[in-house]
């Protein structure tokens, strides 16, 4: 099989990227090593639209950032994706932290963002009811905001996928070899040849680069965990409430989410270079992001607490922590998309232009398609609709009447959508990021098996073959008899 | 629009039990809504025995149980919908459901029993720590998997927690061949049935670690290993008693949780210790003409007791409708309630009203919160003492009840009753 | 020579006390609260028993499995052979409730039955 392009990576940047590239007539290729797309940094992470005041001033990040904040909705609006500009504000508990603030409103203010403000405890009060009594002040960010970043994976892969491009999971990518101006990837599902590479394998990017000679990047595995809240917390935090940052970065956030429920995380520890799968949550771990959040909002407790998770980001080793997005200096037609940590995902839609651009320079052979397809169209949400709504698309499709997931009110045409989609979901972990079936208090308690069920049915294999998420994560044994 | 004189929304024990029984009473037009495809709610997958002891004098499957109420139903003409999840109950008790074939259901209704039951709490509550690999489920999941899917969902399994579904999961497993190395419990004593421990672990020589609990869970993909260590008094992980135990499986079975979501939607005010409605002697709750019963109302240990709490749900709602036929507003609160409290050593109450006007005793059920041995349990108004009695062993996993005679309270003099423990006492 | 048990006749689980003489035959039961645990405590001092309950294999059933139970509670050393007979036994579809599946299962004397349609 040969390319024109092949990226690697399906996290939210390789997704976005892949949707990018789609735009030109080319034959396009996206490898994922996982079971599905978004499965790395994408489906754990804080899910915040940073309004763009921590980076440096002058880097590519500060640059991607605000850019990538001020596109989020439209490309959300475009992708059908869960998306909500509530803002965010940095707490400050004394005069050091008021400094802090300074510092950060003159970087976003360099920056270019837009609208922030120094408000007073009073005012902060009425914006947050439940903070603690110590917070003074903070820094008020109108732009920032909260998203859904896997579904906005899937849905660029998806949107990607009806603009042509292809899609391969389960392909890791274990060797490259240039010969005669193509790429020849082994991947686990065979040789794959490309004229271009996009490099954009979140924490293992370091390692693929390194297989065409490219020893530029070194990444530090960090780590950081989180709590997801029911529902039912959601009226103690209106906005995102970061607390001043610190080396290790912007420290323990508590924050609404898309969907209704309550984030609080990450802590931050950085990981041997060999343990780029450890995504153990730990007791110190869970108790830093309790005690942090305990400081900001007293009343917040994890006694409804849905989960906890962890995520690894990608921090660049050494002094430049900026994004590296460049083509190799080792192979030209081999661009690096590296060291995209936090604000990664804010930056995704920014960070898919800025290859498209890069592209263009270094493959102009390329003419961009006259037919793009810009919009995904919205998957059912059964429980969005009104009553009157959801009676006559019943009547079309009798199961959007049966509910299988009781939490978050999923039927059972939702589920058969996700698996039957472009990129569709193979797995019970697959059928929920799509569905949020499985999402809510009870944690598939009674729905799982029934996903199962219906995976079996759809797929035609037996359900035993069913996983969780993948290779290796099978649910169930043999038959009893 | 339907119109219906009673809506239960479930159709299992409770369900079945609370419509029967309104039934039996007069009242005309019944409906049960039940979520899943069959009548008879979790005792489909029960299948082992012990139901049915005290209500019919029979040690039964859970099934058998379930199905004597179904053909019981099928006498009547009440009306059934499987596969009908109720969405919402909105104000003037109109009932909104789905299901497939009639889609978008809207019901009006004089009277609700809610009856929607419980669920298993999952490890995100736990605060568990480790991978997230397959293989961690709770016990009533792997049931389905068994017992009506007709899968093993593992070889080599650890149990956390000792409720019931988890000691009776541990037998079930065993008997189809995989080997259950432990089951840990978090507290010094088991929350289960003291019949379950010896039948499903002693019989097996299934140990029980009190005390103990999974502090990690190990593995990529499929689950490879536990680490379990012993806790103190504070429940806290003690170190240097870590222990890693190879398993496939984690089962957990660390309490159930009524599904109260409904009720919560209806602003039905819900006690925060049994997670259930407040109610009254008849088991309305706090919104005019809605019943609970069963384990959306408190968790049972036996279903004879949900069939007997469901029979009270069935003849007050029952009473409401008829009465309300007769005179404007039916039966409602007169403002005079008396408050049944819990107090030193009983953990909680219900029903948590009693209606000073009641035509009936009131048979009071609690629960205690720790372990107690040769203890009384006092019942109390004001300086009056109406009940006492020695009880040779109380345990938190085992409910307890005791009966209110209609004449103390028609003659109460204060408005609360308090139900307590005395511990030493002589008597 | 006394012996401590708890009754697991119902969920209830009185605490008992047996009294055995040299022979090993029982003398007396005491805390029982009912004669189903007099037999229990009998039962279980001389020769214990158990109530099993599984499933069997059905072909062309709504479900792949139908739940059953013994007819009568077996001697606990049976279980497993029990199993194992249970195990190699397929039945066919419709099942009713209460139908025997398998008759005087390992000689104990006792039937399997289903408990549930498939």
């Amino acid at each position: 099989m040969q390319y024109d392009v092949v990226v690697i990576g399906a996290g939210v940047v390789g997704a976005m990227i892949t949707r990018e590239l789609s735009k030109y007539n080319l034959n396009l290729m996206l490898v994922e090593k996982c079971s599905d797309v978004a499965m790395g940094a994408t489906k754990a992470n804080s899910a915040i639209v940073h309004a763009g005041f921590d980076a440096e001033v002058g880097s590519l990040k500060a640059k991607l950032n605000v850019q990538g904040a001020s596109l989020m909705a439209y490309y959300c609006n475009k992708l059908s994706v869960p998306y909500k500009n509530i803002g965010s504000l940095v707490v400050a508990y004394d005069w050091d932290d008021m400094q802090t603030l300074e510092v950060l409103f003159e970087r976003g203010f360099n920056n270019g963002v837009p609208n922030m403000e120094i408000i007073s405890q009073e005012r902060l009060r009425i914006m947050e009811p439940y903070i603690s009594e110590e917070a003074i002040g903070a820094l008020w960010a109108p732009t920032a905001g909260i998203v859904s970043p896997y579904e906005l994976a899937i849905a660029a892969v998806e949107n990607a996928i009806m603009n042509g491009a292809r899609v391969k999971r389960n392909s890791g990518v274990f060797d490259i070899e240039y010969k005669d101006g193509l790429f020849y990837l082994s991947t686990a599902s065979g040789v794959i040849k490309a004229k271009y590479v996009v490099n954009c394998a979140g924490i293992f990017s370091d390692k693929i680069a390194a297989m065409i000679g490219d020893t530029s990047i070194k990444l530090i595995p960090r780590k950081g965990e989180y709590y997801l809240l029911d529902k039912t917390e959601k009226k103690m935090v209106n906005h995102v409430l970061f607390q001043c940052p610190s080396p290790m970065g912007k420290g323990i956030l508590v924050s609404p989410t898309v969907h209704g429920n309550v984030l609080m995380g990450p802590t931050a520890l950085d990981l041997d270079f060999d343990s780029k799968l450890d995504l153990d949550t730990t007791i110190d771990g869970l108790d830093t992001v309790k005690k942090s959040v305990k400081g900001v909002i007293p009343q917040m407790t994890t006694r409804n607490a849905i989960t906890s998770f962890s995520g690894i980001r990608a921090h660049r080793a050494g002094e430049d922590s900026d994004f590296l997005i460049a083509p190799s200096e080792v192979n030209n037609h081999f661009v690096n998309v590296a060291g995209v940590e936090s604000p990664g995902l804010t930056a995704a839609p920014a960070i898919a232009r800025y290859v498209g651009k890069i592209f263009n320079e270094i493959a102009p052979e390329y003419e961009k398609k006259k037919d793009f397809k810009a919009t995904r169209p919205a998957p059912v949400r059964v429980n969005e609709l009104s009553l009157e709504e959801r009676a006559k698309l019943i009547k079309k499709d009798s199961r959007y009447g049966r509910i299988i997931c009781r939490c978050e009110g999923i039927t059972e045409g939702e589920i058969v959508d996700a698996i039957k989609a472009p990129c569709g979901a193979r797995d019970v972990d697959a059928v929920k990021r799509r569905t949020r079936s499985g999402m809510g208090r009870c944690q598939g308690g009674f729905c799982g098996s029934k996903v199962v069920e219906i995976l079996a049915r759809e797929l035609d294999i037996p359900m035993n073959k069913v996983t969780k998420y993948g290779n290796g994560s099978k649910i169930l044994f043999d038959k009893t008899k | 629009m339907m119109k219906y004189d009673l809506v239960v929304v479930g159709g299992g024990p409770a369900g079945m039990a609370a419509a029967l029984k309104a039934k039996e009473c007069g009242v005309k037009k019944i409906i049960i809504l039940e979520r899943s495809e069959t009548l008879g709610g979790i005792l489909e997958q029960c299948i082992h025995t012990g139901f049915g002891l005290h209500y019919f004098g029979q040690e039964l499957s859970g099934p058998e149980y379930a199905y004597r109420f179904i053909k019981e139903l099928e006498k009547t003409d009440i009306d059934v919908k499987v596969d009908t999840m109720v969405t919402e109950i909105q104000p003037g008790n109109v009932v909104i459901a789905t299901n497939n074939v009639d889609g978008m259901l809207r019901i009006n209704a004089t009277a609700i029993i809610l009856a929607m039951g419980c669920r298993e709490r999952p490890r995100g509550a736990l605060d568990m720590p480790g991978s997230r690999a397959s293989g961690i489920m709770t016990a009533g999941t792997a049931q389905k998997y068994v017992n009506i899917n007709g899968y093993m969902p593992g070889k080599k399994i650890v149990i956390l927690g000792s409720g019931d579904i988890g000691l009776i999961m541990a037998r079930r497993m065993t008997l189809e061949g995989a080997k259950v190395e432990m089951v840990c419990e978090l507290m010094p004593y088991s929350g289960g049935l003291t019949r379950n421990i010896v039948q499903c672990l002693d019989d097996l020589g299934i140990p029980l670690k009190l005390s103990c609990t999974v502090i990690k869970t190990h593995g990529i993909g499929r689950l490879e290993g536990v680490t379990v260590a012993n806790v103190d008094e504070n429940r806290r992980p003690i170190p240097g008693t870590e222990q890693f135990v190879e398993c496939d499986t984690l089962l957990l079975s660390v309490g159930l949780i009524p599904e109260n979501e409904l009720t919560r939607m209806a602003g039905i005010i819900i006690d925060p210790v049994t997670n259930g409605a407040i109610v009254d002697e008849y088991r309305q709750t706090s919104r005019s003409g809605v019943f609970a019963c069963g384990n959306v109302l408190q968790v049972h240990d036996l279903v004879d007791y949900v069939t007997e709490e469901s029979q009270i749900a069935g003849e007050g709602a029952a009473k409401y409708i008829l009465s309300k036929g007769k005179s404007k507003g039916g039966k409602s609160r007169n403002g005079k309630d008396i408050h049944v409290k819990a107090k030193d050593g009983v953990r909680y109450v219900v029903p948590q009203n009693i209606n000073r006007s009641t035509d009936r005793d009131v048979k009071v059920y609690f629960r205690v919160s720790d372990i107690y041995k040769d203890t009384y349990v006092v019942v109390t108004s004001g300086d009056k003492e109406l009940y006492r009695k020695k009880k040779r062993k109380l345990a938190p996993g085992e409910m307890e009840n005791v009966t209110v005679k209609l004449e103390d309270i028609a003659c109460l003099e204060s408005n609360e009753i308090t139900v307590k423990l005395e511990v030493g006492k002589n008597g | 020579m006394v012996k401590e048990l708890v009754c697991v006749a119902c969920p209830i689980g009185c605490m008992m006390s047996v009294e055995m003489n040299r022979k090993k035959e029982v003398v007396s039961v005491t805390g029982n609260t009912c004669k189903r645990g007099e037999q229990y405590a009998k039962d279980e001092c001389t020769n214990p028993v158990r109530m099993l309950t599984t499933t069997i294999k059905v072909n062309g059933g709504s479900l792949p499995v139908v739940p059953v139970k013994t007819s009568v509670p077996i001697p606990k050393g049976k279980m497993f052979e029990c199993m194992a007979e249970i195990n190699n036994q397929v039945v066919d579809a419709p099942i009713k409730t209460g139908e025997v599946l398998i008759c005087n299962i390992c000689d104990t004397g006792a039937d399997i039955v289903a408990t549930n349609e498939v």
